[in-house]
């Protein structure tokens, strides 16, 4: 096996070998590397093949901003990871990995046939190509898009793995730990400012850290020496924290900023056992410094996308941090110094190599370096074209014209097993934009940097365009003493030395004397997206950055563009004859680099995924096998099937057992709130359609409450404790609503009111107990209660004592039963359910859940707010005239109920509905018509309610049809899919209307 | 994601509120003498600015309690914030 590792460095520790696996074959690399640097030091640079004509790709960079090296990690169904860049990854024990995007595999590729076929697959390829017809959508094109298309595979089975989040308060946060960062940091942490220093890599420094240029000094040190000696000294800090392996992901408003914190993707699986994996950092941090680097950019000539053409920096950090060269013949293709340093570097470690440089001439201390160390060096030449399919094995050059339009005179072949390029410098505004702030256009250099904040925010560093060390290490210590305010004298008398880059020349597509048609001109290695793409575009009338981005796919792949959106933007501009700077660029969202979804949701998972309220009695419903049903966050018994019943016919049972002799609901969750003060009757008749003042001491009302809108918002029985006492009960899910509708009333509109509410839900637990035999039972558990119908007659109230402890015992009921509600105190909650159901066994006393609730209520025409009604609906058109007050000088809601639309005779309006065939039960939300043969169709309503009602044998409906007060007793047609259904409008009120029952 | 001086509880986060849409309307004395128009100008009508807008908010996850704030719309800045009742600051108008 070929060895790529040249010499040592201290950030591989040689002594520590690590195997590891790519697409099935084993390699050994070393505890320091990245996937990508172990593949590198194994001579492997193909790691992937392009989306749309599968190409042939290699690793490209040595960061977040790669978009070739994309592996899918692990194999386990519920471990595996996709879309993992290689040059991130730290290398670990046993790590498995493999490429994606190539089928059946990287080096035999099906779809590498779309290279040849590629004049087929211009810009806009899919949009144009996959219109018509429609039924190919699902057959053929989506099954051939996905199966060539692969972007790697998701986990099918739950992530084992456990994240968590935290929540973090700075003065300052300094991001990006590069010479930048790690000045600001030292500055603001020294003047005791609580400061927070994050870097995404494993060690700070950034790109300094591995500088060993002699060319370049900082007090007299290679400046990668002066920079360690910083980073020992900001170690030292009590007011710095500092997080390596932790990107920050989002930069949100209000200085409020999401990092991604790794702390174990770096460990071997035995390691990484019940340890967190990722941890969410939600900082709020005072000021925010962002120093978060460039990066280098590619050249887009034709063929740049073979494998073993990187970045030249990348060339460099792969020699100088991981000890390993991309080549052993480098040609370095450039328009600037810093592949210069490069070059030097590589031949000093002996590895031969040249550089072409596309601009006429250039002067500068590492020019100068480079022609002493006899590297060759071609001025004013650009590349032209590169060969070998696999990897490049060699390029042409040719001369540029004195206008750098077209090239000139004879084309030069070069061999090479590696081409390195830099285009120049472009820094990361990413967080300064997303954070709101604006940017500038530097014609000089072609870069955007930061301009206005909107937030507390500075950037420093070569992310605001500073690209050489005294430049950056001055303008820093500048910067960041007026931003903090502070005056640091720490850098006062560094020394600093460096080259200067004194020529620039910027073509962001190099000209070939082969037509741009015939040519393979890279600019989105990931989407696959060519310069030819974006001109093409511009021909068809895209004009706007975001639009030629949407329709090329340029920038929109995983790695969002960050090499490509530049020379995109620069074509644009050249093509349209416009300047760069007015073109804008195109949004920088966050996530900055992938987050997993683990890391999102944290520990809200499996049963901490949603809030669950329980009642107390909620043992007692699991054991007796009740089925749950979930309302707003409540778990509410729907039903309690006995012997392998199902849900109908235990319904049936129960609602049964109800009416004939007794039933026992949990009836706990309905909203409970405690209303006192001297207005408190004054209050309840501004809230309610209906009158309160009279209401006696000890008895109990049904109320409705509206909106403004004059629709009905919730229902429920108020009961008057004593003089300035009541207790509201409200829907179950619409109780914390209506308590903040009453707060608001309270404190914004009617302040002079001395009302006080609490709310009281979770205080009491409620077992509701109804049926002819309802009273016995209710005599049995106390029997010093006088509940004889004179002095505890439908709606009221009684104070009780069960055993020594308090009840209230309300005679209210929303079955048409005898029914009384004992509520006590929570914590008894369970023994008040278990007594009840013991004395009440010799009356086959049945517990029932929501479902025959439901339905007992429907046979007496009781609605439910929610079901019955959707926020249209009016109390009259609920034919519930009797319960607004006419009295009334005003409450919520009286003044809409008399608006032009609010009484529209042809509303729609509550009806009960029968079938004609009493066994048919009515679908719930099934649309009512009068006329199918007419079309359209005129629909006049819907279903709300349907259920089979055990006690009248038949089935029954209630249901809003437009008009339907006046409609009694006329026939109307619910068209199903395979048949109608003809029903009869009916009176709402199935059961009872007397109320006998009530009150027997 | 905001950070709100409450006038009661001091800053937090936005999570803990809610919003309730324009202030300064109140509601009228007495309804039942306005026409249908006027009416629902209190019912329906509110302004959606890009600047300077008045709110309701709510620290519903804190003290319950309501109040008024200034913000711009257009950044999100919280101008200012006072309590029910207290007269809008003059110099946002
Ligand atoms: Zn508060």
């Amino acid at each position: 096996m070929p060895n790529y590792r040249i010499h040592k460095t201290e950030y591989i520790d040689e002594t520590k070998r690590v195997s590891f696996k790519y697409d099935g074959k084993t390699y050994f690399g070393y505890e320091g590397d990245t996937l990508a640097s172990a593949l590198l030091a194994n001579g492997i640079h193909l790691v992937g093949r392009s989306f749309k004509y599968h190409r042939p790709r290699g690793i490209v960079s040595c960061g977040a901003e790669e978009p070739n090296a994309i592996c899918q990690i692990g194999s386990k169904k519920d471990l595996t990871e996709p879309n993992v860049r290689a040059t991130e990854l730290e290398l670990y024990e046993g790590l498995e990995a493999s490429s994606q995007n190539c089928w059946p595999n990287v080096k035999f590729d099906i779809g590498g046939i779309n290279n040849f076929i590629s004049p087929l697959i211009p810009a806009g390829f899919y949009y144009k190509t996959f219109m018509w017809p429609k039924s190919f959508w699902k057959k053929v094109y989506e099954p051939l898009i996905r199966l060539s298309a692969g972007l790697g595979k998701s986990p099918t089975e739950p992530d084992p793995d456990i994240y968590d989040h935290k929540y973090v308060h700075y003065d300052v946060l300094v991001i990006g730990g590069g010479v930048s960062g790690i000045i600001a940091a030292k500055m603001a942490a020294k003047n005791n400012l609580k400061t927070l220093l994050v870097d995404d890599k494993k060690i700070l420094g950034g790109t300094t850290i591995y500088q060993n240029n002699e060319s370049i000094k900082i007090d007299d040190k290679l400046s990668s020496e002066w920079l360690k000696n910083e980073i020992q000294e900001i170690k030292k800090l009590s007011k710095l924290t500092i997080k390596t392996r932790t990107s920050i992901a989002a930069y949100h408003g209000y200085n409020f900023l999401l990092a991604k914190e790794n702390l174990t993707d770096h460990l071997p699986e035995e390691k990484k056992k019940n340890k967190i994996r990722q941890r969410l950092w939600k900082i709020r941090a005072k000021k925010v410094v962002i120093a978060t680097g460039s990066i280098e950019r590619p050249l887009v000539f034709n063929n740049n996308d073979r494998p073993g053409i990187l970045l030249s920096n990348s060339i460099n950090k792969y020699l100088d941090y991981y000890g390993v060269t991309c080549g052993e013949n480098i040609i370095l293709f450039t328009n600037n110094d810093s592949a210069y340093e490069t070059s030097i570097s590589l031949h000093k470690k002996g590895i031969k190599n040249i550089i072409v440089d596309l601009r006429k001439s250039a002067n500068s201390e590492l020019i100068k370096q480079a022609e002493s160390l006899g590297i060759k060096i071609y001025f004013n030449h650009v590349v032209t074209n590169t060969f070998g399919y696999r990897k490049i094995n060699s390029l042409e050059i040719m001369k540029l014209s004195e206008d750098g339009n077209t090239t000139v005179g004879n084309k030069i072949r070069l061999s090479c097993d590696c081409l390195g390029m830099s285009g120049g410098w472009t820094p990361m505004v990413h967080m300064h934009t997303q954070s709101g702030g604006k940017l500038d256009f530097r014609d000089e250099d072609q870069v955007f940097l930061p301009k206005e904040n909107s937030e507390d925010q500075i950037s420093v560093g070569s992310c605001n365009g500073d690209f050489d060390l005294e430049n950056i290490i001055d303008k820093t210590v500048n910067k960041i003493n007026k931003f903090l305010d502070i005056d640091n004298q720490d850098y006062q008398d560094t020394n600093i030395i460096c080259s200067k880059e004194n020529d620039k020349r910027n073509i962001w597509l190099l000209p070939n004397k082969i037509p741009l048609g015939k040519t393979k001109c890279f600019i989105d290695f990931q989407n696959d997206s060519t310069a030819k793409d974006i001109k093409l575009a511009l021909k068809e009338g895209f004009r706007s950055i975001e639009h030629v981005k949407r329709y090329t796919t340029t920038g929109m792949a995983t790695d969002q563009g960050k090499l490509s959106n530049m020379h995109a933007l620069g074509i644009i501009a050249d093509t349209a004859g416009v300047k760069m700077g007015t073109l804008g660029t195109t949004t920088f969202r966050p996530p900055f680099t992938p987050l997993t979804f683990g890391t999102l949701v944290g520990r809200n998972v499996g049963k901490f995924f949603e809030v669950v309220r329980k009642t107390s009695m909620h043992e007692w419903h699991v054991k007796n096998n009740a089925e749950f049903e979930n309302v707003g966050q409540w778990k509410r018994p729907w039903y309690y099937p006995k012997n392998g019943e199902n849900m109908h016919d235990a319904v049936q049972r129960e609602s049964k057992a109800a009416r004939d002799s007794a039933g026992i609901l949990d009836a706990s969750t309905l909203g409970k709130i405690d209303i006192q003060g001297s207005d408190a009757s004054e209050f309840l008749n501004r809230v309610y359609t209906n009158a309160w003042s009279k209401l006696a001491i000890g008895k109990c009302r049904y109320g409705l409450m509206l909106n403004e809108d004059g629709m009905v918002y919730d229902d429920g029985v108020t009961t008057r404790i004593s003089e300035n006492h009541y207790l509201m009960t409200t829907t179950t899910g619409g109780a914390a609503n209506v308590l903040s509708k009453l707060e608001d009333y309270l404190q914004t509109e009617w302040p002079e009111l001395d009302v006080y509410l609490t709310s009281v839900t979770d205080h009491y637990s409620t077992a509701s107990i109804c049926g002819p035999n309802s009273k016995k039972i209710l005599n049995k558990l106390f029997p010093n209660l006088d509940s004889s119908d004179e002095n505890f007659p439908h709606m009221s109230f009684k104070e009780g004592k069960l055993e020594n402890i308090n009840c209230r015992i309300m005679r209210i009921s929303f079955t048409g039963e005898q029914s009384y509600e004992i509520n006590i105190e929570s914590k008894y909650g369970h023994s008040l359910w278990k007594m009840c159901i013991e004395a009440g066994k010799e009356f086959n006393l049945t517990p029932y859940g929501t479902e025959t609730m439901h339905l007992l209520r429907a046979e007496k025409g009781f609605i439910i707010v929610g079901q019955d009604t959707d926020g249209t609906m009016t109390p009259s058109d609920l034919q519930m005239d009797w319960i607004v007050s006419k009295k009334k000088f005003d409450f919520i809601g009286k003044r809409s109920l008399y608006r032009s639309d609010t009484v529209r005779e042809d509303r729609k309006q509550l009806v009960g509905l029968l079938t004609d065939d009493p066994k048919e039960i009515l679908e719930e939300g099934a649309q009512i018509v009068s006329d199918v043969k007419s079309k359209p169709i005129d629909m006049l309503g819907h279903v709300t309610s349907s259920y089979f009602s055990p006690n009248l044998n038949k089935s029954i409906a209630l249901a809003v049809v437009r008009s339907g007060k006046t409609m009694k007793g006329q026939k109307l047609i619910i068209p199903m899919e395979n048949k109608n259904i003809n029903v009869t409008v009916s009176d709402t009120i199935f059961l009872d209307k007397e109320n006998k029952r009530l009150n027997a | 994601m905001f950070l709100i001086n409450c006038p009661f509880c001091g800053e937090r986060d936005q999570s803990e509120f809610s919003s309730g849409g324009e202030a300064h309307i109140v509601r009228p004395k007495q309804p039942t003498e306005l026409s249908d128009d006027e009416w629902a100008e209190y019912l329906f009508m509110r302004k959606n600015i890009k600047g300077i807008q008045f709110e309701r908010w709510n620290h519903a996850h804190g003290c319950r309690k309501w109040f008024n704030v200034v913000r711009d719309t257009s950044n999100d800045k919280i101008l200012s914030v006072y309590k029910m009742g207290e007269k809008p600051p003059v110099n946002y108008k």
